[in-house]
């Protein structure tokens, strides 16, 4: 085992956690962004909006993440079209076909965690706002949204993890995130061990911080559903 | 689109090694798990200890980065152990490796679905059929294990939607599966997004059939109305 040679190179490491974590939070960021109107849209009605939306979401829960990003990445340079139009220059870059595939992936996962926290929100709740005269839109606003939202958050927290989980594929495609760095230490000085194992260090590190995090915003913001219990 | 037709044979073989190492690895998982739940309700607190850090550790880490240390980390220790008995160079195999790998992950989160299953099923119903004089052995069989399949089977179902879809990242230490063979050939003819689709829809029909199946399954398994009960 030669760690010192992980030590001498804690620099790349600290490139790859800080990659890491601005794709795995921009992802979720923008996803959640996605989620919020077509979760509530997929849990109040039953029109056309409603089943495109489920599709999109069956498409991107059904498939895996590598398969996706291959598609944006490999796959839009096939067409000429693409090459030649405005988007060209950040539908080149691994970093930003990333950053679009993993969004959309969120987006889908969170769409149902958001769907399932607005059915789980008690109907009593929004007759409780109806009756002091709120509008229907003042209703969504300041009792259906942050009412289902903290329902989320056990199961969004579970999405929070998987993302950091899902972001390695992103060093298939040349992309240097904590994985990356790991397999490029590899390929230099044959570091199979060291490599990998600092880099699953770190993503475990990630994991847990997440996890944590979680565990106190339900404390703080679920709380009052556990007591009740 | 008559370069994916002249392929459809190289890919149909690309999908039946995706599938064949889903099924290995879930039957690796699936023993890992019920060996995990049993150190876990059973074992004393050296073994709960073990599968306390076997559970946390595995869930901790992305599924790319153990099976490359699996991989790459099994090659070099492979290599050192054949230098060190004189033997030729050995290659690991990769489609093991990524059974291994995928095997050893979702054998934690199946650890913690069966444990979970297990607990539901009430203590009083296994001391009722105790105290009619069953065996231990006669106990699992009649009055456990069916109402344990049947509390294990959504997060069971739920368990095997991921692991297939997380198959796809053993094309990653050069596994010829259904994303390996569709990168290499959609990159050979120049038509990567049509070959990537296809990818796309042969998980989307694994993910359709494969939720039929426990659909019906959990059907099957699911507490009956006995009209005919007395």
């Amino acid at each position: 085992m030669r760690f010192e040679l992980i030590l001498k190179n804690w620099e790349l490491f600290a490139g790859g956690m800080w990659m890491t974590m601005q794709l795995t939070a921009l992802s979720l960021l923008i996803g959640f962004c996605i989620a919020l109107p077509f979760g509530l849209i997929r849990a109040r009605s039953n029109g056309i909006g409603s089943k495109l939306i489920n599709a999109y979401v069956y498409a991107f829960r059904g498939t895996p993440l590598l398969v996706q990003l291959y598609l944006v990445y490999y796959g839009l340079s096939q067409f000429e079209a693409v090459r030649d139009s405005f988007a060209w220059p950040i539908l080149r870059e691994a970093w930003w076909c990333a950053l679009i595939t993993f969004s959309l992936n969120s987006g889908a996962y969170a769409t149902e965690i958001i769907r399932g926290a607005v059915q789980s929100v008690p109907e009593g709740e929004l007759e409780a706002a109806k009756s002091l005269g709120l509008s229907p839109f003042k209703v969504t606003r300041l009792v259906l949204i942050p009412s289902a939202l903290r329902r989320a958050l056990p199961q969004y927290g579970n999405e929070v993890v998987f993302m950091l989980h899902g972001s390695v594929v992103a060093s298939v495609i040349t992309i240097q995130d904590i994985l990356g760095v790991g397999r490029t230490l590899n390929a230099r000085y044959y570091l199979a061990y060291e490599g990998f194992l600092t880099a699953a260090a770190l993503y475990m590190a990630l994991a847990f911080a997440a996890v944590f995090i979680f565990r106190q915003l339900e404390k703080r913001y679920l709380g009052y559903l556990k007591v009740s219990r | 689109m008559e370069n994916l037709i002249e392929y459809t044979p190289l890919l149909l073989r690309g999908a039946v090694t995706t599938l064949s190492l889903a099924l290995a690895a879930l039957a690796m998982a699936t023993l890992l798990g019920g060996l995990g739940a049993v150190g876990k309700i059973s074992g004393g607190r050296l073994m709960q200890a073990v599968v306390f850090a076997y559970t946390t550790i595995v869930r901790g880490v992305p599924d790319l980065v153990l099976i490359l240390l699996i991989y790459f980390g099994g090659q070099r220790l492979v290599n050192i152990a054949a230098k060190a008995m004189d033997l030729e160079y050995i290659e690991l195999s990769k489609f093991w490796a990524g059974v291994a790998a995928i095997g050893f992950i979702y054998g934690a989160y199946l650890t913690e679905t069966f444990r979970g299953a297990y607990m539901t099923v009430p203590a009083g119903q296994r001391e009722a059929a105790m105290s009619l004089g069953m065996r231990p052995l006669q106990v699992l069989r009649t009055v456990t294990l069916p109402q344990l399949i049947r509390f294990a089977l959504p997060g069971y179902a739920n368990v095997w939607q991921v692991l297939i879809k997380s198959t796809a990242v053993v094309s990653v230490i050069g596994l010829e599966d259904l994303v390996g063979l569709a990168n290499d050939a959609g990159k050979s003819v120049r038509e990567p997004f049509l070959f990537f689709a296809a990818v796309f829809c042969v998980y989307l029909f694994f993910t359709w059939v494969s939720q039929t199946i426990f659909n019906a399954a959990e059907r099957r398994y699911a507490l009956k109305e006995h009209h005919d009960a007395v």
